[in-house]
């Protein structure tokens, strides 16, 4: 069965660290940093990489438009 | 087969990404803040429909003062509460073009309302898209019309007393009483389902008047963590338990001979 995998990039310079993506994401992906970018916040990135589907909810609620969403579907 | 992360990013594979009609300057809103969301998904909606280089926003006072910065349109700023007027006066010089105002709530329901209602009557065939925070934010969290009962501002620290503050205004409500307003709707840009729902409401509101069928107007009710002293995923949820009884979500006023 075809699975689909996804993976995020965040613009880590414009992301302001407000965490609403890490509540959007359904499969927990998005964790934020404990570095922090040239502002001064904590920036998110993917700590579970592995359980991304590219469903694209966080950079749908993030308020920044700071992620962008790939996709591609794998055959297992 | 393990695909690494590297084989996934590939513009081949892109989904998603922010619209070209936002610019690259970094917002000027607070992290967390709706304002952000609200804007993109207006520039989404211009870009999907095409209409980039046919449409003149007006930017209100406000935190969103510094529209004309962010959205990649052509751009009036107005002066406090005026928006309504100035697209007034630009629709009707080019009725061809789209014309919308965005709008915060200290602007449009408090020194903005003479313009906003009459607007709304007069039936202008333009969009307002209305960003309701119940707070002034940009200048500090003061008690805006739209603060809610008991909730504490800056100038309201024991909380709003409606006994010598009043109750707050509803004015989504208010013009949907009007005859010369189509289509008005209230949303939200707090959750993905939320942002999706709003976008197919601003489209709604865009197609109107692509269709010249009069005024329609969009509120997003939106949190301010900064005004609210709240972290951002707090404030969401304190606007769901509180904002949403008062300020219920769903389209008010949709055309008899439709729904959506």
């Amino acid at each position: 069965m075809a699975k689909i995998k996804g993976a995020i990039v965040v613009d880590v310079e414009k992301c302001k660290g407000c965490e609403v993506c890490v509540i959007s994401c359904p499969t927990h992906v998005i964790s934020m940093t404990k570095d922090v970018n040239g502002k001064g916040y904590h920036y998110a990135y993917m700590e579970n990489s592995d359980a991304c589907t590219g469903c694209t909810n966080c950079a749908i609620v993030c308020p920044d438009g700071v992620i962008s969403v790939y996709k591609i579907k794998v055959d297992a | 087969m393990q695909i690494s992360t590297k084989d996934i990013i590939k513009p081949e594979n892109l989904v998603y990404t922010k619209t070209k009609l936002l610019t690259d300057t970094p917002l000027s809103y607070c992290p967390g803040c709706g304002h952000g969301t609200a804007n993109r998904i207006v520039m989404e909606v211009l870009d999907e429909m095409g209409v980039q280089d046919k449409t003149i926003g007006i930017a209100p006072v406000g935190c969103s003062v510094l529209a004309y910065n962010f959205m990649n349109v052509d751009m009036i700023q107005a002066a406090h509460g005026r928006a309504p007027a100035v697209a007034t006066a630009v629709k009707r010089v080019f009725p061809d073009k789209f014309v919308f105002t965005y709008q915060g709530d200290g602007d449009l329901a408090a020194i903005g309302t003479a313009e906003t209602i009459h607007a709304c009557n007069r039936g202008e065939n333009i969009t307002i898209i209305f960003v309701n925070n119940g707070i002034y934010g940009m200048t500090g969290g003061q008690m805006a019309p739209t603060t809610l009962p008991n909730m504490k501002s800056s100038t309201s620290p024991y909380g709003r007393d409606v006994e010598i503050m009043g109750h707050p205004l509803r004015i989504t409500e208010l013009v949907a009483q009007l005859p010369g307003t189509y289509f008005v709707s209230r949303q939200a840009v707090h959750t993905p389902a939320a942002v999706r729902k709003a976008k197919k409401a601003v489209r709604k509101a865009f197609e109107n008047q692509k269709l010249n069928k009069g005024l329609s107007f969009v509120e997003i009710v939106s949190n301010c963590n900064s005004g609210w002293k709240m972290t951002p995923n707090d404030s969401n949820k304190w606007m769901e338990e509180n904002m949403f009884p008062a300020y219920p979500l769903g389209d008010i006023k949709v055309p008899k001979d439709e729904n959506i």
